[in-house]
């Protein structure tokens, strides 16, 4: 939301004042609905910013631990074990990849975002023994120097597509789809094409582009699974091959990646991150990532794949260590951070809000990452800004985040009585909602009722 | 000498990890395609493959160096995101023909299918007779030359790659344009047909056109009524 003063310069009523009380604001037309109105009055097109839902949604917070009690003990914090080390591709790939927290960085392409930025993600996550993944704009010898798992998108657009990284890449992410915008391609306006970025995606410098929706060689998941087989062809059979799925049907989704030889599906909820999209778009496509593990789950487990050959990585507003141990416990084995990982780094930084005021902004709204002018240096390809960015440092802050996630998801599994991170499981939880319930498919607190479970 | 591979008997796993390994110099015959998919994809040495028969979906996908010769036809995405060398099938091409190739030749004796050359990004594609409809679709680099006709949408959404065709476009898509046959684009074009000589041979560049993009959807159209109102009025909302 942005607050620009009116024109006579006369501040917004106070709603704290009791003169105006008899004042009624509309709940259909507030002043955010106004402004936005008013805004595609003038200009004509629609609104395209970065980040996620920011709607209020049916969330992980829904959900508790039931954590251990008389029938199940828990475990000593600093005593005993507690693993948290995950591996995909074991059955197909020559080298799985073994990450050493079940917490992953999701795509965000050099472009989008500085290469300052893109250096920090992957001192950040290497540190903490997890990967990075490449974006929409090919990989940059920077990414794949500073990462020691770095997992390769292959992606509608093919930007930057090149079988030599390809080949370099611990990991390939086909991407169907994202979150933010199941159905619809990425967008990086002329801003922020810049000489480099043109070149890495033979573009004209200066252009709004619009990256492909579909892919342009293959349609539907008999051809993905020729794709994919090409791919493994290609990079000898070595590295696994993740299918990435905005989550739309989550359940079918998940069945036809695994169907087209998937090693890893990523399904990511509506709450997911994106450096620009139409607002239209993020706002009201796709589904929540609360009900989409469930789905994807169950897919999972009628394949006999769940927990084995195949692992669900989950993604879409994961903030905490109790989003991770709950994406967990309903059947996950690793979750992925994007927005998060930027907040970690210095996305929406107080320490910039005499800059965020000056663009009509404020700390904690920032979200035109779409307009190159990031002054917090991550979202930007102004390389005066983008010098604002400590790589080491920032690096240092996502290594530390990485670290509280994953010992908050071990005191939450030690708490449920579970060596293993990944033992944890649904009976672990309770929904305090009854959307909660019927989504996640775990019982209303209190109760024995899942709704729609028959 | 030339290392023959039967698909008949050997595995394409087989086959290509021998192409991948191969030193440059080396030439490899396969027979027994039989439509298998992903036939001679990720070739990186300087070598010559010639595959006696028809293949599936993404042969010489990623293609680098060397060169690929199909004796038969080729289904969806032949010789796609090409880096370099060059892939020459004799027959007909289904959809996909050249997609997203960053440079390098694909030579198509026959005909080609829908999407020819989408989202080429430097890459130089000739294709004996005609291709299907929404070819270069999304195209941002290199050189499309169809010595036949073009069916419909030809070129939407197009960026700075450049269409030659002989015979009859069916239509344009959008931003799509015809462009002046210049000295240099006949200058190109020859070039581009001598490569692929030889198909092509005998057409003479001058009785080609010329499309590439209007540059009309580069930037999105931003109105600001606000400041006309300013301008007019005087007063600044």
């Amino acid at each position: 939301m942005t607050i620009t003063p009116s024109h006579d310069g006369m501040a917004p009523l106070a709603a704290s004042d009791p003169d105006f009380w008899h004042l009624r604001e509309s709940y259909t037309f507030d002043r955010n609905v106004i402004a936005e109105i008013r805004r595609a009055a003038n200009t004509g097109i629609y609104r395209i910013r970065g980040w996620g839902a920011k709607r209020r949604l049916p969330t992980l917070d829904d959900l508790v631990f039931l954590g251990a009690s008389m029938s199940r003990y828990p475990l000593e914090g600093y005593r005993e074990a507690c693993g948290t080390d995950v591996v995909i591709g074991e059955d197909r790939a020559e080298r799985p990849v073994h990450l050493k927290i079940p917490v992953t960085i999701a795509g965000m392409s050099f472009g989008s975002l500085s290469a300052q930025a893109k250096e920090a993600l992957g001192r950040g996550a290497s540190a903490a023994g997890t990967s990075t993944t490449t974006g929409d704009g090919g990989m940059t010898d920077e990414e794949r120097r500073h990462s020691a798992t770095l997992v390769y998108q292959y992606l509608p657009s093919r930007y930057g597509m090149n079988p030599d990284h390809l080949r370099s890449a611990d990991a390939i992410e086909v991407v169907v789809g994202q979150g933010a915008k199941p159905g619809g391609g990425g967008m990086l306006l002329g801003q922020k094409i810049t000489e480099r970025v043109a070149e890495m995606r033979t573009l004209p410098e200066g252009i709004d582009q619009r990256s492909a929706c579909r892919h342009p060689d293959w349609t539907g998941p008999d051809d993905l699974e020729i794709k994919i087989g090409e791919l493994r062809e290609i990079t000898g059979w070595q590295v696994p091959v993740y299918v990435k799925v905005g989550a739309a049907r989550p359940y079918y989704d998940t069945a036809l990646a695994v169907k087209a030889g998937a090693d890893a599906v990523v399904v990511d909820g509506m709450q997911g991150g994106t450096a620009a999209t139409q607002d239209v778009f993020i706002e009201h496509v796709g589904i929540p990532t609360l009900a989409a593990i469930g789905e994807s789950v169950r897919a999972l487990r009628e394949l006999g794949v769940h927990r084995r050959a195949v692992k669900l990585i989950v993604a879409g507003g994961i903030r905490s260590g109790a989003d991770v141990a709950k994406a967990l416990a309903l059947g996950a084995d690793a979750a992925s951070i994007g927005t998060a990982a930027l907040i970690a780094i210095g996305d929406n930084d107080p320490a910039c809000e005499a800059e965020y005021r000056e663009l009509g902004t404020s700390a904690g709204f920032w979200e035109d990452f779409q307009a190159g002018n990031d002054p917090a240096g991550i979202t930007t390809q102004d390389p005066d800004l983008s010098a604002r960015l400590d790589p080491v440092l920032a690096g240092r802050r996502l290594a530390n985040y990485l670290q509280v996630l994953t010992i908050e998801t071990q005191i939450l599994a030690r708490a449920n009585g579970k060596s293993h991170v990944l033992n944890l499981e649904p009976e672990d939880l309770a929904a305090l909602t009854v959307e909660a319930a019927a989504m996640a498919k775990v019982p209303l607190a209190g109760t024995g009722w899942v709704p729609g479970a028959g | 000498m030339k290392r023959r591979f039967d698909l008949a008997e050997v595995s394409r796993r087989e086959l290509n990890q021998a192409l991948h390994d191969a030193s440059d110099g080396e030439s490899f015959e396969v027979a027994n395609p039989r439509g298998a998919h992903a036939v001679a994809c990720g070739i990186t040495a300087d070598i010559d493959v010639v595959v006696r028969g028809s293949v599936g979906y993404y042969c010489a996908g990623m293609h680098q160096r060397g060169r690929v010769l199909v004796e038969g036809n080729a289904s969806t995405g032949l010789a796609e995101n090409i880096m370099s060398g060059r892939v020459h099938i004799t027959g007909n091409a289904t959809m996909s023909a050249g997609a997203t190739g960053c440079g390098g030749l694909v030579v198509v004796g026959g005909n080609a299918g829908a999407r020819c050359g989408i989202s080429m990004k430097g890459v130089g594609i000739v294709v004996g007779g005609s291709v299907g409809h929404m070819s270069a679709f999304m195209a941002q680099a290199g050189n499309l030359a169809v010595c036949g006709d073009a069916a419909a949408d030809l070129g939407d959404s197009i960026y700075e790659a450049q269409i030659f065709v002989r015979g009859d476009v069916e239509s344009l898509g959008a931003d799509c344009i015809e462009k002046e046959m210049r000295p240099e684009h006949i200058g190109t074009l020859s070039r581009l047909l001598a490569a692929a000589s030889p198909v092509g041979d005998g057409a003479d560049p001058g009785d080609f056109r010329r499309y590439g993009s209007a540059r009309r959807l580069y930037n999105f159209t931003i109105d600001d009524v606000d400041a006309l109102e300013a301008e007019r009025t005087g007063v600044v909302r």
